[in-house]
């Protein structure tokens, strides 16, 4: 981005306004699209904006790890298609698509989010497995906020595919559920000069400074922070920050 | 016995339902989706942009360049592990091929044009719905081309051939099985993509492409369809 586009982005932030015309605190239009695959055990589709990301749910049973052997086990993995972004390259996966997965993996395990002793089927035998992968389908930035969404919305759209003791037959879904207790819900607040913006588009996320992603639970608990961006923060920042992302958070939440 | 009545209910000369949409990635230059029953593509096109690294540059012509990836959560059962096989290779390099001789690249020197798709559910005819996608995305992007590919995968079920097999059809086992992924360029009628795997008379595969050439006149009009309703001025 040139310079000069940086200095009008500020100027912009100083009156308060967005090239979009938002305010400083307000994200774009989000929408959420529970079960859009049949063949994965649960899915959703989300937009905020132009940003659109997909989560897709699999299930299989594995041998538990020896340090749990009566809970099942998470993964969540995100694939920064090279489809949805021209900076984006083919190949394993780069240090951005590994900080969202973990990041978004952070908040769902540190809130304890699913009951992973209830995906135990024997102790020390058998566990269910569950992986989420983050698929973004077209990049207007603000990644982390749609993917922590589109995960969890697909964690609540997914059902079990039934299971005979032997083998799983994923062509039969069940009723049940995954054991979901809490809704971590993610709000990245974005610091340009001395503004405080969330929901930053893919323009205003190449002249951030500094970036942080709040992990919040229904009672505005705090499960998970990752700070980014170059520059540092004070924790009077930091404290703003946390504060505009629980607030942020209570409307992300309706979408769950 | 034989094969007498197809698992869905379908004709043997029809395709499965078609869903086509043209520009639906804003940050690509050009893209599209492209749906056929279960099995959904997209594919976006980034370019004509400068190729890396620069002995790849050829100041003659350009080069396309195409990758093929199914998500993770894609098909039914396992999970797909992400990252390119040697499968998801191979059918990125026939995509090409079978793009290629519409492509106008010699007006893009030094360049590439990247071709990404992507499947978010598969239920067979994967690399011909990535195919029709990558086409409609190409137009999209404005990049000079002569003509537009259409692709359908013909299937010899038992006894009988069959147009846009599906997962189904595939793993029939009351018989054996043809798979014949074919692309066709929509105005000289000319075939761009042949693969086949299973077994077939040289009698069933002249039927087989005059089949195919027949379903891409419709996919083609289907594809042409979603670009005028992006481009045609709404009155």
């Amino acid at each position: 981005m040139s310079i000069e586009q940086k200095d009008h982005i500020l100027g912009f932030l100083e009156k308060g306004i967005r090239f979009d015309g938002r305010k400083l605190d307000e994200y774009r239009p989000i929408t959420v699209e529970r079960g859009f695959s049949e063949n994965a055990e649960g899915s959703a589709r989300v937009t905020i904006g132009d940003t659109e990301v997909l989560a897709g749910v699999k299930m299989s049973i594995m041998e538990p790890y020896s340090d749990t052997p009566d809970e099942g086990t998470m993964m969540i993995n995100a694939e920064l298609l090279p489809l949805s972004n021209p900076d984006f390259e083919p190949g394993p996966p780069g240090i951005q698509s590994i900080e969202i997965a973990r990041v978004v993996d952070r908040g769902i395990r540190e809130s304890k989010a699913i009951d992973t002793k209830k995906l135990c089927l024997k102790k020390g035998e058998k566990v269910w497995s569950i992986t989420v992968d983050i698929c973004p389908i077209n990049d207007d930035g603000n990644l982390f906020d749609a993917s922590a969404l589109a995960v969890l919305a697909a964690l609540q759209d997914a059902k079990f595919p039934s299971y005979d003791g032997t083998v799983i037959d994923y062509k039969k879904k069940t009723k049940e559920s995954l054991p979901l207790k809490k809704l971590p819900v993610s709000c990245t607040v974005i610091k340009i000069g001395n503004h405080f913006i969330v929901d930053p588009t893919n323009e205003e996320e190449k002249k951030v400074d500094s970036r942080l992603t709040v992990e919040v639970e229904e009672n505005g608990t705090l499960c998970a922070l990752q700070k980014g961006g170059d520059k540092p923060l004070t924790a009077e920042d930091i404290d703003k920050m946390v504060g505009i992302g629980i607030e942020k958070s209570k409307e992300l939440k309706k979408f769950l | 016995m034989g094969y007498t009545k197809r698992n869905d209910g379908r004709k043997f000369d029809e395709t499965r339902p078609i869903e086509a949409k043209a520009g639906i990635i804003k940050r690509a230059d050009g893209s599209a989706y492209f749906k056929m029953g279960k099995t959904v593509a997209y594919a976006a096109v980034y370019g004509p942009r400068e190729i890396h690294p620069k002995f790849l540059q050829n100041p003659t012509k350009g080069k396309l360049r195409c990758y093929y990836n199914m998500m993770p959560f894609s098909s039914v059962g396992d999970r797909v592990r992400p990252g390119a096989n040697r499968r998801a290779k191979e059918i990125a390099m026939v995509t090409e091929k079978a793009l290629l001789p519409v492509v106008d690249l010699g007006k893009f020197p030094n360049s590439v044009i990247d071709v990404f798709i992507e499947l978010p559910q598969t239920d067979a005819g994967t690399r011909c719905a990535g195919i029709c996608a990558a086409s409609i995305a190409l137009a999209d992007a404005g990049i000079l081309m002569n003509d537009m590919v259409a692709a359908v995968s013909i299937g010899r079920v038992d006894d009988k051939l069959v147009v846009d097999l599906d997962y189904s059809e595939e793993s029939y086992e009351g018989g054996t099985v043809a798979d014949i992924p074919i692309a066709v360029i929509s105005r000289t009628g000319e075939i761009s993509l042949l693969q086949m795997d299973g077994n077939l008379s040289r009698e069933d595969l002249k039927k087989a492409v005059e089949m195919a050439k027949k379903s891409c006149i419709k996919i083609d009009k289907i594809q042409r369809d979603a670009l005028k309703n992006k481009y045609e001025v709404k009155k």
